[in-house]
């Protein structure tokens, strides 16, 4: 089978199978064809798997606040829509030069990120973004509720969520997950609605102020616990640390005393 | 190479008499797992019958001068890179459905069936009969994983590709979903029956008994 073959486009496609220099074109050949057909095919569809994933988030958001006891009546109030900020994390502030149309070129500059130490990065995500976009729904003057996107690392890869919170930024109205890489089955049941159910009502600080949330190992208990689930201790602690990260002096803390105060 | 090939042959032998999974037993780990409604079965098999066409025509087209020493390297690479390219071609165009096979579409690489296809045939004939031979399979394939999975969803949930046939007895119907076939071990079940229905009528399938048991068995006391 393996006999010489006579195709005259390449001398070295004449060798004998099993020579090394034959097997070395042979191996970079397929090598670089492959690696050619895997990048083409990931950068001609981004741009669409892109626009999937952020419709899917849209709808998500949606069903997040429609899901929130009370919240469609509130949402008829205001005129049914949501008002969408981009603000500084550092100083709480609604960023003065970025919209949320530029957001997105904005992030593409490294130098709007900031690593995060060690110590503080609870979240294991290596380094912040400086501004982001949040999604405000206000009763008169008052913020009412505040949706906070989240990111952090699971077991598998990391997880982007939305976080819910009502107007006294201190209990989570909800939790949605956009886009995570859990094992199915154990992890990945962090998308299931029967688990995200038990966020509302959590507290996320206790009376001194305090950072007290946490995903339980078990059962919670407390009102500063939500369920764990079996079989996932590490993607329950991440989605703790992205909580705590989150919500804390290098996440959204300026922003949430900026609300508090009533500044915003 | 003058001699004929049967390609209708090849092309049927694997949907009942070589079916690679009921016979072969090969791949049924993704069969089991994806077969809870009927669209995520077709597109699994749509994929693995692409992933194992393309492969086997690739492979074949170069059967002549893969090196034996890395023959098993190389065609991995290839099904991986096809296997990756179907991935992301699912996640631009259906995401949903992309989202319920997670995982599944990326163990591709790794189904018995695929790399089973190109090592046994794939590797000493041409392409035309290869790609007819790795279709077939594929076919054999989904074949197995409509069946399992129209069942499990017409009796799991009482539809058909998301549409109710059956009505359910709690919207004023009759029919009381069976919990137990959306979870896996009734995939188990019923690839156990389909495997003994196919060989109560093709006996020649049934395998020789690996043991014997022994003629007189004392208790043991």
């Amino acid at each position: 089978m393996a006999g010489p073959d006579r195709n005259p486009w390449r001398r070295l496609l004449a060798l004998p199978n099993e020579s090394r220099a034959k097997t070395v074109l042979v191996a970079f050949l397929v090598s670089a064809v492959c690696a050619a057909l895997v990048s083409g095919a990931t950068v001609l569809l981004r741009p669409i798997q892109a626009a999937n994933r952020a419709a899917e988030e849209r709808a998500q958001i949606a069903a997040l606040v429609q899901g929130i006891p009370g919240m469609a009546d509130l949402l008829a109030q205001s005129g049914g829509t949501l008002s969408t900020a981009v603000i500084a994390l550092e100083s709480g502030r609604a960023a003065a030069d970025v919209t949320p149309a530029t957001l997105n070129a904005t992030l593409a500059d490294p130098a709007n990120w900031t690593a995060l130490a060690p110590g503080a990065d609870l979240a294991g995500l290596g380094q912040r973004p400086d501004y982001a976009q949040v999604f405000l729904l206000r009763d008169g003057d008052a913020v009412s509720l505040v949706l906070l996107p989240l990111s952090g690392r699971g077991y598998g890869g990391r997880i982007d969520a939305i976080l819910a919170l009502r107007g006294d930024m201190n209990t989570i109205a909800g939790l949605a997950v956009t886009q995570h890489s859990e094992t199915p089955g154990l992890g990945a049941r962090i998308e299931e609605r029967s688990w995200q159910a038990s966020f509302p009502g959590t507290e996320l600080r206790d009376g001194r102020g305090e950072m007290r949330f946490r995903v339980a190992r078990g059962p919670a208990s407390g009102v500063h616990e939500v369920d764990g689930i079996t079989g996932a201790t590490r993607t329950g602690s991440g989605v703790t640390g992205m909580v705590r990260f989150w919500l804390g002096p290098d996440g959204y803390g300026p922003f949430l005393d900026a609300i508090a105060r009533g500044e915003f | 190479m003058a001699e004929r090939v049967d390609y209708a042959a090849i092309l049927t032998e694997p949907l009942i008499r070589q079916n690679p999974v009921t016979l072969q037993i090969l791949g049924i780990c993704s069969a089991l797992a994806v077969t809870t409604t009927l669209a995520t079965a077709l597109t699994m098999s749509i994929s693995l019958t692409v992933v194992l066409t393309l492969s086997a025509g690739l492979i074949s087209a170069i059967r002549r001068h893969i090196p034996n020493t890395i023959r098993l390297i190389v065609q991995i690479v290839i099904i991986a890179a096809l296997v990756i390219v179907i991935d992301q071609v699912l996640q631009a165009y259906f995401a949903e459905i992309s989202r319920a096979l997670s995982v599944y579409v990326g163990l591709i690489t790794t189904n018995c069936l695929v790399l089973g296809r190109t090592e046994a045939y794939a590797r000493h004939h041409a392409p035309p009969a290869a790609m007819v031979d790795a279709f077939g399979n594929g076919l054999g394939y989904s074949l197995v994983l409509l069946v399992i999975g129209g069942l499990r969803e017409l009796f799991g949930k009482g539809e058909l590709f998301g549409a109710q046939v059956l009505p359910l007895a709690d919207a004023g119907g009759w029919f009381t979903p069976l919990s137990l076939m959306l979870l896996a071990p009734s995939a188990f079940f019923l690839l156990g029956l389909l495997v003994w229905a196919v060989r109560s009528r093709v006996p020649e399938q049934i395998e020789p008994p690996e043991h014997t048991p022994p003629l007189r068995t004392e208790p043991a006391e």
